[in-house]
C-alpha cells in the first residue's frame, strides 16, 4: 500500500483510478466463473462494486498537505468539478503566505517571464499578466528594465471596489478573479495603481480549443470573453508545490519566490533558497508605491551594479513613458 | 355666501381654463407619430449596434486595458447629473416655498424621470458580461461603490416618478372628462390612472402631506446619487480622480447640466404647446439666474479642482494638468470652461440675455459643455497611469470611440427623449391644479386688497 501513495495533485486520482479498476476485474473475473450468466455477473460485479472495500483504507496526501486515511470506497476517479475549483481556489492553500522578490540589477529584458505566463494562461503576445516596463525615475538617475507582475496587495484596491466579489484575496496572500462570476464592470481595472490587471475585449486566444475545459479559478483558464484576467502567482502550481512559471522562465536570476512564514525564498534560475529576511535586509528592498498603502506581496531588489546594457541616452522623453 | 358661490364659479373657470390650455397638446396625432417612428427607426439602428456589440464583445468600442472607461461611463455621469434637477427645482425651490417654480415643477420631473431611467440601462451597455447583471444582486458586496449608486439611482428614479405622478392625480381627474376627440385608449388610461381621484378635501391634505414627505425624501437621494457617482472615480488611487471635493464639485456641476436641459424643454414646450401665459418670459428670467447661480457655484469647485493640484504640480497631476490645459485635450477643455461655464457665467448677468431665445442657446452649449466635461473627467486620468504603458499596440495608448460606441451612446439619448416625449405629449406638462390654484390665490389677494 505504500508505494500507492499518491504525490500529488491530478495523479493521485489517476493511479487510485488504476488501482480500483484492476481489483475490480479481478474480482469480477472470480465470480465471473461461478455464475451462470456474463450478463448476471456484471450485475453482481457492479453491485459488488459498490458494496466493496468496506473497512479496506487507503492513506492519501491532501491538498493542505496532510496525510489521511480514508475509505477506499469512498474516493472517486474524477477531475476536480468547477465547484471544486472555485472552492479550493478561493479558500488558498492554508498555512502560506507567498512573496515574490524582483532583482532588478539581473534583468537584462529576456522577456521570457512574459511568454511562460502568456503560453500558461493561453494569452496572446499583448495581453500580460506579468510585464516588463522600461523605467527611469529622474533625468540624472539611470533607466532600468522592470519585470511588473500583479502586487497582490494585502490591501487591494481592486478587491474592495469589486461590486460581485469576483476578485478576492486569499488567507495564503494571493489575488485570484473568478471568471465565472466577474460581470466586467472593470471597476477594479480603474482602482489598480500597478495597471496589473487586462480585459478580455473580444473572444480570448483560444477560445475554440479550450470550449469544454472545466474552468481553474487557479490557472485562469479557459480565459473568458468580457471578464477581467490578472496574474495569479501560477496558483496552480504552487498548489503543485512548484515555482510559478515567470519565475521559473527567467533565464537572469532576477525572480526570488517563496513563503514569508518559512522566510526563505528560493530563486528561479538558480534554485538557491535564501532567507527573505536577510536578502530584502542586504540589499536595500523597496515596493512599488508605498504611499498608496497598498501593501505589495511583491519586494523589489534596487537596481545597483546592473549587469546589463541600456542605451545611454535618457528615456524620459519617449512618449511610452509618462 | 353668495361671494362663496361667486368664487366657486370663478375658480372653476380659472381650472376649465388652464385646463383647456394645457390640454391642447395633449393628442396622439399625426405630428406625435410620425416623430416617434422617427425615434424608433434611430433606437432601431442602434440598437443593431448593440447587438453587435453583444456578439462581438466590447472590443468593437475603443475602449482597451488602460483606458476601460470611456463614453459609455461618461453619458452614465451625465445622465446622472441632468436627473438631479428635479429634485433642486420641487425639492429645495418647492420647500423653500417659490411659488414660481409651480408651472415648471412638472417639466423638471419629466426630465429627472427620463434621465434616471436610462442611466441604468446606459450602465448596463458598458458591462463586460451583461448576462450576468443578476449577480449584482445575488453576490452584491456592499464595500462596493457599484452597490451604493444601483441602491440610490433606483430609489432616486422612483422618487421622481411617484413624485411625478401624485402631482399628475388631480389633473388626471380633472382633465378625463375633457378629453374629447382623444383617442379612447387615452381618455381610458386618463380614467385608470386618476384611481377615483374626487377632489375632496380630505384628499387634498393627504396630497400635500404626501408630495411634502417626497420632497423632504427626494433631497438626501439625491445628493446620494451623485456624490456616490463621484465616488466610482474618487475612491480610485489616480491623479486626476484621487480628490476630495469630488461630491460637491460632481454636484454643482449636475445642476449647471439638469438647469440648462429644463430651460431648453422649457422653450420647447413654450413655443411648441402654445404654452406662453404659464411659462413666461418672467420664468425664463428667473431660472435663467437659477442657471447663473449654480454656474458660478460650479466654476468656484473648478478653481478648486485645478488651481490646487496646478499650484503644487506633483508630478503625475502635472502630466495629467499638462494634458488638460496645453496638451491634447486643450481645445476639448477650453471650450468647455469657456463656452460651457465662464461665458454663460457673463452673458447670464444681462437681463436681455436670459430673454427666452438667448436663455435656451446659452443652454444648449452649457449642455453640451456638460457633457464634454463629463467625458473630460472620465477619459484623460487613465490615459497617464502611474506605470507606464509599453509593448501594447497602439490603439491601446489612446481611446478614440467607435461608431458603434457612438451608436449604443446616441440610443439613450433617443430612449431619454423618448420618455420626454411620452410623458410631455400624452399629459399636460404644466400642473393645471396647481397653477390654477396659484392664479386663484393671487386673484383672492388682489379682491382683498381693492377692499
Amino acid at each position: 500500500m505504500e508505494k500507492e501513495q499518491p504525490q500529488k495533485g491530478e495523479n493521485q486520482h489517476e493511479d487510485k483510478g488504476a488501482q480500483s479498476r484492476r481489483d475490480f476485474l479481478k474480482k469480477l473475473g472470480l465470480i465471473g466463473t461461478a455464475s451462470v450468466a456474463g450478463a448476471a455477473a456484471m450485475y453482481t460485479g457492479f453491485h459488488y462494486e459498490q458494496s466493496k472495500g468496506k473497512g479496506d483504507k487507503v492513506k492519501v496526501l491532501t491538498a493542505d498537505n496532510k496525510l489521511v486515511e480514508v475509505d477506499k470506497s469512498a474516493l472517486k476517479d474524477s477531475k476536480p468539478s468547477l465547484e471544486v475549483f472555485q472552492e479550493r481556489g478561493r479558500e488558498g492553500i492554508p498555512g502560506k503566505r507567498w512573496v515574490m522578490v524582483i532583482d532588478l540589477s539581473k534583468c537584462r529584458n529576456a522577456r521570457q517571464c512574459v511568454t511562460a505566463c502568456q503560453s500558461a494562461h493561453r494569452l496572446r503576445p499583448y495581453e500580460y499578466h506579468i510585464n516588463t516596463l522600461q523605467i527611469q525615475e529622474t533625468e540624472n538617475t539611470p533607466p532600468y528594465h522592470m519585470p511588473k507582475p500583479c502586487q497582490h496587495c494585502d490591501n487591494p484596491p481592486c478587491v474592495s471596489v469589486c461590486p460581485v466579489d469576483a476578485t478576492f484575496k486569499r488567507q495564503d496572500g494571493i489575488v485570484l478573479i473568478d471568471n465565472e462570476r466577474c460581470i466586467g464592470c472593470r471597476f477594479c481595472v480603474a482602482a489598480c495603481p500597478y495597471s496589473a490587471r487586462m480585459v478580455h475585449w473580444q473572444e480570448p486566444r483560444y477560445a475554440k480549443q479550450d470550449k469544454g475545459k472545466t474552468y481553474d479559478v487557479e490557472l485562469n483558464v479557459p480565459q473568458k470573453k468580457g471578464t477581467i484576467s490578472k496574474c495569479l502567482f501560477s496558483a496552480d502550481q504552487l498548489r503543485d508545490g512548484e515555482l510559478p512559471y515567470c519565475v521559473s522562465a527567467c533565464p537572469n536570476g532576477v525572480f526570488y519566490f517563496g513563503d514569508e512564514n518559512e522566510d526563505a525564498v528560493t530563486n528561479g534560475t538558480t534554485k538557491e533558497t535564501v532567507r527573505l529576511s536577510k536578502l530584502l535586509r542586504d540589499n536595500g528592498a523597496y515596493r512599488l508605491m508605498p504611499e498608496l498603502g497598498t501593501k505589495p506581496r511583491v519586494y523589489y531588489l534596487p537596481p545597483k551594479n546592473r549587469i546589463f546594457d541600456f542605451p545611454e541616452k535618457s528615456i524620459l522623453d519617449d512618449t511610452d513613458h509618462a | 355666501m353668495s361671494s362663496n358661490s361667486e368664487h366657486q364659479i370663478a375658480k372653476q373657470e380659472t381650472i376649465d381654463k388652464v385646463a383647456a390650455d394645457a390640454l391642447r397638446p395633449v393628442n396622439i396625432g399625426w405630428g406625435f407619430k410620425i416623430w416617434f417612428a422617427l425615434l424608433a427607426i434611430a433606437l432601431g439602428v442602434c440598437i443593431y449596434a448593440y447587438s453587435i456589440q453583444l456578439r462581438e464583445g466590447l472590443g468593437v468600442t475603443g475602449l482597451r486595458d488602460f483606458i476601460s472607461w470611456g463614453m459609455y461611463i461618461a453619458t452614465f455621469v451625465f445622465f446622472v447629473a441632468a436627473s438631479l434637477i428635479g429634485m433642486l427645482i420641487s425639492g429645495v425651490l418647492g420647500l423653500i416655498g417659490y411659488d414660481w417654480i409651480k408651472p415648471i415643477g412638472r417639466i423638471a420631473e419629466i426630465i429627472a424621470v427620463a434621465f434616471a431611467a436610462i442611466a441604468g440601462l446606459v450602465i448596463v451597455s458598458d458591462m463586460g458580461r451583461p448576462d450576468r447583471l443578476p449577480y449584482v444582486f445575488m453576490y452584491g458586496r456592499f464595500q462596493s461603490p457599484i452597490l451604493w449608486d444601483v441602491t440610490v439611482v433606483t430609489t432616486y428614479f422612483a422618487l421622481s416618478l411617484l413624485l411625478y405622478y401624485v402631482t399628475l392625480l388631480p389633473d388626471l381627474a380633472i382633465s378625463k372628462d375633457k378629453l374629447e376627440g382623444r383617442p379612447k385608449l387615452l381618455r381610458k388610461a386618463y380614467e385608470v390612472l386618476s384611481i377615483k381621484w374626487l377632489h375632496k378635501n380630505e384628499q387634498y391634505r393627504i396630497l400635500y402631506r404626501i408630495i411634502r414627505i417626497l420632497l423632504i425624501l427626494i433631497i438626501p437621494t439625491a445628493f446620494a446619487i451623485h456624490t456616490v457617482t463621484s465616488w466610482l472615480f474618487a475612491v480610485n488611487p489616480r491623479p486626476g480622480w484621487d480628490s476630495t471635493i469630488f461630491g460637491p464639485y460632481f454636484l454643482s456641476g449636475a445642476f449647471v447640466a439638469g438647469a440648462a436641459a429644463v430651460i431648453i424643454a422649457m422653450y420647447f414646450f413654450r413655443n411648441n404647446y402654445k404654452l406662453k401665459d404659464y411659462l413666461t418670459i418672467s420664468h425664463f428670467d428667473k431660472i435663467g439666474k437659477l442657471l447663473a447661480l449654480v454656474s458660478i457655484i460650479y466654476l468656484y469647485f473648478n478653481i478648486n479642482e485645478f488651481l490646487v493640484p496646478g499650484y503644487k504640480l506633483k508630478k503625475f497631476d502635472a502630466i495629467h494638468l499638462q494634458a488638460l490645459f496645453v496638451g491634447k485635450h486643450a481645445i476639448l477643455f477650453w471650450f468647455t470652461q469657456i463656452t460651457g461655464l465662464i461665458l454663460p457665467i457673463i452673458l447670464l448677468f444681462f437681463r436681455k440675455m436670459r430673454r427666452p431665445i438667448p436663455l435656451t442657446v446659452i443652454s444648449v452649449f452649457v449642455l453640451i459643455g456638460a457633457w464634454l466635461k463629463r467625458y473630460l473627467i472620465v477619459v484623460p486620468t487613465q490615459e497617464h497611469p502611474y506605470l507606464p504603458i509599453q509593448h501594447v499596440p497602439e490603439v491601446f495608448k489612446v481611446y478614440t470611440p467607435t461608431l458603434i460606441e457612438t451608436a449604443v451612446t446616441a440610443a439613450s439619448f433617443i430612449l431619454v427623449i423618448m420618455i420626454i416625449t411620452l410623458l410631455s405629449k400624452l399629459f399636460p406638462v404644466i400642473p393645471i391644479w396647481e397653477v390654477a390654484e396659484d392664479i386663484d390665490k393671487k386673484a383672492l389677494k388682489e379682491n382683498a386688497e381693492k377692499e
